[in-house]
């Protein structure tokens, strides 16, 4: 990076430091930083898209999609994370796989499931095994972000359900005795209410959610618990030019810090809109709220 | 030297054209000497230099690809990377699972690393990486087994007392034990393992028959041994 790293053996203190923490693999990390926030900031409201489809499911009135809703949120909600990263996200590249298999290739004539390998066709390789690496790390970022939001869609559709039930009965009476239909009531009675009861316990995935990110490398994709224990491992001189010894408890001190001002900041954030969402809502909070103006 | 260059670059496209399928090399990152991620962060060591040399022999481009060692495995069977380059020894079990090509390093004895000699290595608390034929060699020979993830996790196991040695291939534990006045290599090795081969799905024959041959050309005219004295991997062919 700077011009006095080409030897880093002669120097010491900051300037060893600076270069130390410049270098390449140090850029990763970094990177991997952001990588970290761009999936949390795409898998929340996706999450969120999966829960209020989920929560909508699970109250609708024609059964069978009232039975998927439900399945859903019981079966994704008792699975391990770590099971479902393992099994579902293989199962869903190869699924999507299979289906461009049957499109792309339908004279191949070899079985696609042979012992334990599940080959396809080359034209129906996903990403392609001629794509550059950045397609193939894409690739699984978004896999990963679909697998995050499925599974804590499972949550939020259990926690909208809960709060779409907490609305208290009075507000639907009343909206029905306006005449509203039921999508109506739906929408500008209920939803609007709902979110002051959902709100501590999307707050909780929301924090749960950041915390689960070292998951990610199940999936191939580098995040920054992966380069943190990768950067803090014992560096022999025999094989780089920055040796040192086991560090990885100041690189783990440091997620903690990032982890911590993280979550920080997401309280103060939640905390306003709690107060924001209350404003005027038949709850206690509200009524505090109006009795203190 | 520039024209060296081009040549090779035409080479290297020349093969492009007539093999449009890129070969995805997976390798753990976490081994040295087999492999490791150096200061540019790219993945480096015995096994980088070998798997450039064998793709070039075998006429293909390759793409290196960074896995966590317990999925290697899965994910090579999944279709995510078409060769595992990871230290990988052959063993009865694995090849049930997955293929191996010949052997590119000879079955290196495995060794103790401890912080003193008079560790016994029958009953005391022994660490391994798990998923690896050290752990089920020390799960079966009566010792305590206590496994970790990564290599570097079972090496710092034994420097915080929580094992009393830790188990892994020799080549790994020497650059450790040089480095590291606290600890020191045992006398006795165990031989387990058939060597280390390249990891390949059981429908990827043709592949497989070019590696070999890729490989075999390397041991023949030397190159491979100069490789293997180079990163201090272990005999020579």
């Amino acid at each position: 990076m700077f011009a006095f790293c080409s030897d880093p053996a002669n120097l010491d203190g900051l300037a060893w430091l600076s270069c130390y923490l410049t270098t390449s693999k140090h850029l990763q990390l970094y990177y991997a930083v952001g990588t970290v926030l761009l999936l949390l900031a795409i898998t929340a409201p996706a999450a969120l898209a999966f829960g209020f489809g989920g929560a909508m499911a699970a109250r609708a009135h024609i059964a069978p999609v009232r039975w998927l809703g439900k399945a859903y949120i019981a079966v994704v909600r008792g699975v391990p994370d770590i099971a479902f990263f393992l099994f579902f996200v293989i199962a869903l590249d190869q699924a999507f796989e299979w289906t461009r298999h049957q499109i792309l290739c339908p004279d191949w004539d070899q079985p696609i499931r042979q012992g334990n390998d599940f080959v396809v066709c080359q034209a129906a390789k996903l990403p392609l095994g001629s794509a550059p690496q950045w397609v193939h790390e894409t690739y699984g970022f978004t896999l990963a972000v679909l697998t995050f939001a499925i599974v804590f869609g499972a949550f939020a559709a259990n926690v909208l359900f809960g709060a779409m039930r907490a609305v208290p009965r009075a507000q639907m009476e009343t909206a029905e005795a306006y005449g509203m239909t039921r999508r109506q009531a739906f929408w500008r009675i209920m939803v609007p209410q709902m979110w002051v009861y959902a709100l501590p316990g999307l707050g909780n995935l929301w924090m749960v959610l950041i915390k689960a990110t070292p998951l990610l490398f199940l999936l191939g994709v580098e995040d920054i618990v992966y380069w943190a224990r990768e950067l803090g491992a014992t560096a022999n001189p025999r094989f780089t030019e920055y040796p040192h010894g086991d560090w990885r408890m100041w690189y783990f001190l440091g997620l903690m810090v990032f982890y911590l001002g993280f979550t920080r900041i997401s309280e103060v954030v939640l905390e306003r809109l709690m107060q924001r969402l209350t404003l005027g809502q038949a709850t206690t909070g509200g009524e505090a709220q109006r009795k203190a103006a | 030297m520039k024209k060296l260059l081009l040549t090779t670059a035409a080479l290297a496209l020349s093969a492009g054209f007539a093999m449009a399928d890129t070969v995805r090399l997976g390798t753990e990152g976490a081994y040295p000497p087999y492999n490791f991620i150096n200061d540019k962060g790219e993945v480096d060591g015995f096994e980088r230099e070998l798997g450039d040399e064998l793709c070039k022999r075998a006429e293909l481009t390759c793409e290196w690809v960074t896995n966590d060692w317990d999925s290697i495995i899965p994910n090579l069977v999944s279709g995510n990377y078409d060769v595992i380059i990871a230290g990988m020894s052959i063993t009865e079990e694995r090849d049930q699972v997955i293929d191996f090509t010949q052997n590119y390093t000879l079955p290196d004895p495995s060794a103790y690393l401890a912080p003193s000699a008079d560790v016994d290595v029958k009953s005391g608390v022994i660490a391994a990486q798990s998923g690896t034929i050290q752990a089920s060699y020390v799960a079966s020979s009566g010792a305590t087994l206590v496994e970790y993830a990564t290599p570097e996790e079972s090496i710092a196991a034994v420097r915080n007392g929580e094992a009393d040695a830790v188990l892994a291939d020799r080549a790994f534990l020497l650059p450790v034990a040089e480095e590291d006045a606290g600890l020191e290599l045992l006398e006795e090795m165990v031989m387990i393992g058939g060597g280390i081969g390249l990891g390949l799905r059981e429908s990827d024959t043709e592949l497989k028959g070019k590696l070999d041959a890729a490989i075999q050309s390397m041991k023949d005219d030397g190159s491979l041994n100069a490789l293997i004295e180079k990163w201090e991997i272990g005999l020579t062919f």
